[in-house]
């Protein structure tokens, strides 16, 4: 009998190793796996390389993990916090800086089995002509670009090659979930979520209601339980956590 | 180039003006994405019987007016992370659909500020060096669209021209621009080259060539 729902959050994230790459989903704070990020940040995982569109605005989630030093590399498009750029500036995180549709696609490629597309998104920019800054020198020069972006002519325009992206997690929040990992997300809340948990190697999905007893309808499931391996409850607190006043190194 | 003290031309229009020239371009049906600033003044000036679609990066189609804030919800927000309310007959979608809307065509227009606009319509308006990077969608934005309309001030705070021969800030897009609405004139731009066909009421000719940068026909 297939049964994903796991009761203790801190055991079933355990799996996640210290150097791990995660797909995140949300969009700032809406949807944003927060149960599942304050666990890693609770089981002091550290040197993580982060896919998610944003940072957000605060010290909670993503900003939490920037907050206590946890990160090594983001890929985003929006990051917002301003101490994400503190930390950036002085090289001590490396920012790979995406075209949010690419971010998207990218995902979904990575979890279809596209090794890579061409996209017009930033054809003819700094993000696909290798010179922005990916890492920074602690003396403020770059110590790394981004790397030049192939290219092609279709129809008379200039496209870039764009890889699929997989992670070694995805972490995704859901509005309903089943134990056979079926999810249902609700609003603008979905944006980044199915297409994290399509394209982590293994996926946890926090849930603000487990359909005990009956599953999800087949019509209602927005991402099949296929995709995801662990399905937990999140914490019934609000997902905002209190904000850490400074950024400790 | 004639650099002009940073006042406004008579007769310039306010950013409402400029966001209502705008809006009453667009037409019955057409799906909208609005960018940050002036463009997110445009739905209070659309003509009634013109509806359209608002499009929002983080997966929703059909935008509403502003909730109230008792009737702000968490699992609702627009692409500025602020609550938002649906119209009826409005979609949700995950973002990789939200940006096939946007790569695929099938967004009519998008209206977005701009740093500098270039003649031949490159768009520069996500970085400025030295600043802290970020782009959003605007890259795919100006990429996909049908049309991409600037809506702005013609002038920045010091009064330097925003349309330039070539545009200095890091680009968007090149060759993307259709439209550029300001509080002087509107441009059309097609096949790369910029043609003036409107000046503001009570703004002459003479008042938009001396505060631009790049060089046009006039099609009045």
């Amino acid at each position: 009998m297939i049964d994903k729902f796991r009761e203790d959050v801190l055991s079933a994230l355990d799996a996640v190793p210290s150097g791990a790459s995660l797909a995140v989903g949300g969009f700032g704070s809406s949807g944003r796996p927060d149960t599942l990020l304050d666990a890693l940040c609770d089981l002091d995982r550290r040197d993580l390389h982060l896919i998610v569109n944003n940072v957000g605005s605060d010290f909670t989630g993503v900003g939490r993990m920037l907050a206590e030093g946890r990160i090594r590399r983001l890929t985003a498009s929006f990051p917002v916090l301003p101490e994400f750029y503190d930390e950036y500036f002085a090289g001590r995180v490396e920012f790979e800086l995406v075209p949010q549709g690419t971010l998207a696609e990218r995902l979904r490629a990575g979890g279809s089995g596209i090794p890579a597309f061409y996209t017009p998104s930033g054809a003819g920019t700094m993000l696909s002509d290798g010179s922005f800054a990916l890492r920074y020198a602690p003396d403020g020069g770059v110590a790394e670009r981004m790397a030049v972006r192939e290219t092609r002519v279709f129809g008379g325009r200039e496209h870039v090659l764009e890889y699929g992206i997989v992670a070694d997690f995805g972490l995704v929040r859901a509005y309903q979930g089943d134990r056979k990992g079926n999810l249902r997300f609700r609003l603008s809340a979905r944006n980044f979520n199915p297409l994290a948990g399509m394209a982590g190697r293994r996926v946890f999905a926090e849930v603000q209601h487990l359909l005990d007893g009956g599953d999800l309808r087949p019509d209602d499931i927005h991402l099949p339980g296929v995709f995801v391996d662990d399905v937990l409850l999140a914490s019934a607190a609000s997902p905002k956590q209190p904000t850490i006043p400074e950024v400790t190194r | 180039m004639t650099q002009q003290a940073p006042t406004a031309a008579d007769g310039a229009l306010s950013r409402d003006g400029i966001a209502g020239r705008a809006a009453a371009d667009l037409r019955d049906g057409d799906v909208v994405n609005l960018g940050v600033g002036i463009p997110l003044l445009v739905p209070a000036h659309l003509s009634p019987g013109v509806e359209v679609i608002l499009h929002a990066e983080n997966g929703v189609l059909g935008l509403g007016s502003p909730p109230p804030p008792e009737l702000a919800d968490p699992d609702l927000t627009d692409a500025g992370k602020q609550p938002a309310s649906l119209i009826t007959g409005a979609a949700i979608v995950d973002s990789a659909m939200s940006f096939a809307i946007v790569r695929g065509g099938h967004l009519d227009v998008t209206m977005l500020g701009a740093l500098q606009v270039s003649g031949r319509g490159d768009l520069a308006n996500w970085y400025v060096p030295g600043r802290s990077p970020a782009v959003g969608g605007a890259m795919d934005l100006v990429a996909g669209a049908r049309e991409v309309w600037v809506v702005m001030e013609h002038t920045d705070r010091a009064g330097r021209p925003k349309i330039v021969e070539e545009c200095t800030f890091p680009l968007t897009g090149r060759e993307v621009v259709t439209r550029v609405y300001t509080d002087l004139a509107v441009f059309h731009i097609t096949g790369g080259k910029l043609r003036l066909t409107e000046c503001a009421p009570g703004v002459c000719p003479q008042a938009v060539r001396e505060r631009t940068g790049a060089s046009y026909t006039e099609d009045l």
